[in-house]
């Protein structure tokens, strides 16, 4: 039963039209990004390194695939979460303000089963929009600007990878990516088990988002015990693999606290979701 | 004694310092079509989704086919098919397609072969691709009777099916109930707030108000204990006023338009009083009896 019920989540969001709408958004925003760097990008790249350039001397081609796809996933990390709750907000929420979700709880399958059905689905959704933005990013990155070694500016100097040493930090920095994706897909449908009208989760998550960040980004000592346990603090923690050496203890840190944060929201969602008076 | 399907002891549901529904008791046979009445607000769909584990019940006890909800939801649900207020599909899905996801859920094998049975049922074929979006309010409530039906349940809740739908609708959810009963054998609760609904489809019957069972009982015999108009025409209403006046009371006559009395009487007088006229040679050509249902009801209601 349960896998039926998962099966049935996936017919509905592949049938919602709001579930093209971040597909569609990250082609876009791809297109655009890859469209500009390729007009004006190496005019970009030389305002980045300009501060390098009196002391180094950098040849071959920098404005490859690799860098294209870094600099999207780097400036579209923020704007994938909204996309992600736009779908996975209204997964209970949504249906019980159409009606649905009445009709659905009067079968026999278990409020926890077909909970989790949903739960699934929106984290197979979450990884399909992930992916769909690694195939834009490094897929059309390197069709458009081809292969080369990847230039990672940090806070306290610059890092090059090897051409041949990226696409495994790639797909780890993804996986990280993808755990940060799916805690803010369970938050959103931990809220959306609270209220019957489907904008209120999509709209309190990314107030929560907002919030959290600014908190993180905030340097006030205040916030210091706060901010390692924000799920928000770890969403970045993808580009630790772009780091040499890679920090594998602030890896693990933060796969730790967003799994802690999964668990912990999907277990209030069950609980609240088992008690609910279905009353739409 | 038929066995028992529903058996509602005591049941209550306070949301906060509201009362919902207040100490509802009753049981439903199986072969019943029992009727659920009451006036908007009574507590009829409160109780119908305290039966369907939509809410949790304040107090009370709920027995489906003999075994308590709360212990045995997932075998007990999977023998019920029910519309609750309304049917709410997937606009954005097909009337097939929102089939196959309730019957994928609903605890049996059910074949595309009887989705398409179930659409013809309820008068839908030609219509079966077509997005639920696009359906009127009526199409809506026939699609609600074929999923409720497509696990081929052994009860049937149907929550006011006929809110909103204009007389032809009516009719053609009517005789469908009729056919699930008859053809089919299902036990059915149909919840309603007209009573004259339930009267042409209900063997048994409960009346709530405020959340408060007040009467319930086989649907003929509470009826029939109520007075009727009943109007008798004949060649000398005069003389036929004076008898009955004399025989019962002047209190039990009505208005009395050319040679047609209007009288306010219990069902078990209509042939006293015909043998009453004939004795006293008034001729009568024909007696209509019609029930002062809304009366009836807002009698019961308002006591």
């Amino acid at each position: 039963m349960f896998w039926k019920s998962t099966y049935n989540e996936f017919i509905k969001i592949a049938a919602k039209p709001r579930s093209y709408i971040g597909l569609a958004a990250i082609t876009v925003l791809v297109s655009v990004i890859l469209f500009a760097m390729k007009v004006d990008g190496l005019a970009y790249i030389s305002f980045i390194t300009a501060s390098f350039e009196q002391t180094l001397s950098f040849q071959g081609n920098v404005l490859n695939g690799n860098l294209m796809a870094f600099i999207v996933l780097q400036t579209l990390i923020i704007q994938v979460p909204l996309l992600v709750a736009l779908v996975t907000g209204d997964l209970v929420s949504g249906e019980a303000a159409m009606g649905s979700l009445r009709m659905l709880a009067t079968k026999p399958i278990s409020r926890t089963k077909l909970l989790l059905s949903k739960f699934l689905a929106g984290n197979a959704y979450t990884l399909i929009i992930l992916l769909w933005l690694g195939v834009m990013a490094i897929g059309f990155g390197r069709i458009l600007f081809g292969n080369g070694d990847l230039m990672v500016l940090k806070s306290d100097g610059l890092i090059i990878l090897k051409s041949n040493d990226v696409m495994w930090r790639f797909f780890s920095g993804f996986v990280i990516a993808y755990l940060a994706l799916v805690t803010i897909a369970t938050l959103s449908i931990t809220l959306s088990c609270f209220t019957d009208n489907s904008i209120g989760p999509i709209v309190t998550t990314m107030a929560i988002i907002i919030l959290f960040t600014i908190i993180g980004t905030l340097d006030v000592p205040v916030f210091d015990h706060v901010r390692p346990l924000l799920f928000t603090t770890h969403m970045a923690s993808w580009r630790s693999f772009f780091y040499d050496p890679i920090p594998k203890q602030e890896i693990i840190n933060s796969v730790i606290v967003l799994l802690v944060h999964i668990a912990g929201l999907l277990g209030i969602a069950l609980y609240k979701f088992n008690k609910k008076d279905i009353l739409s | 004694m038929p066995e028992k399907i529903i058996e509602l002891n005591h049941l209550s549901k306070h949301f906060g310092k509201i009362r919902a529904v207040e100490d509802v008791s009753f049981d439903v046979y199986k072969g019943d079509v029992f009727g659920f009445l009451g006036p908007n607000g009574a507590g009829k769909s409160t109780t119908i989704r305290a039966m369907l584990s939509l809410i949790t019940p304040t107090s009370g006890e709920i027995k489906l086919f003999g075994k308590h909800l709360h212990a045995n939801r997932k075998s007990i649900l999977s023998k019920i098919g029910c519309i609750v207020e309304k049917p709410d599909f997937y606009n954005y899905l097909s009337a097939e397609k929102n089939l196959e996801i309730f019957a994928r859920i609903s605890g049996s094998d059910v074949s595309r072969l009887r989705i398409h049975e179930m659409i013809d049922f309820v008068g839908l074929k030609g219509r079966e691709k077509d997005k639920v979006g696009s359906f009127s309010h009526g199409m809506k409530q026939r699609l609600g009777i074929a999923q409720t039906i497509l696990h081929d349940p052994d009860l049937i809740i149907l929550d006011e099916p006929n809110t909103g739908l204009d007389p032809q609708g009516s009719i053609s959810i009517r005789n469908l109930i009729l056919q699930l009963k008859n053809e089919r054998n299902k036990t059915i609760l149909l919840s309603s707030h007209i009573l004259s609904e339930i009267e042409l489809i209900a063997n048994r019957m409960v009346i709530i108000a405020k959340g408060k069972s007040i009467v319930q009982g086989n649907v003929s015999e509470l009826l029939n204990e109520q007075d009727l108009i009943v109007s008798f025409e004949v060649d000398q209403p005069e003389k036929a006023v004076q008898i009955i006046s004399e025989k019962l009371s002047p209190s039990v006559i009505g208005k009395t338009e050319n040679n047609t009395l209007q009288l306010n009487i219990a069902y078990q007088l209509i042939p006293r009083i015909n043998q009453w006229l004939a004795e006293n040679g008034i001729q009568v050509f024909g007696i209509d009896s019609k029930r002062k249902l809304e009366d009836y009801f807002i009698k019961l209601v308002s006591n």
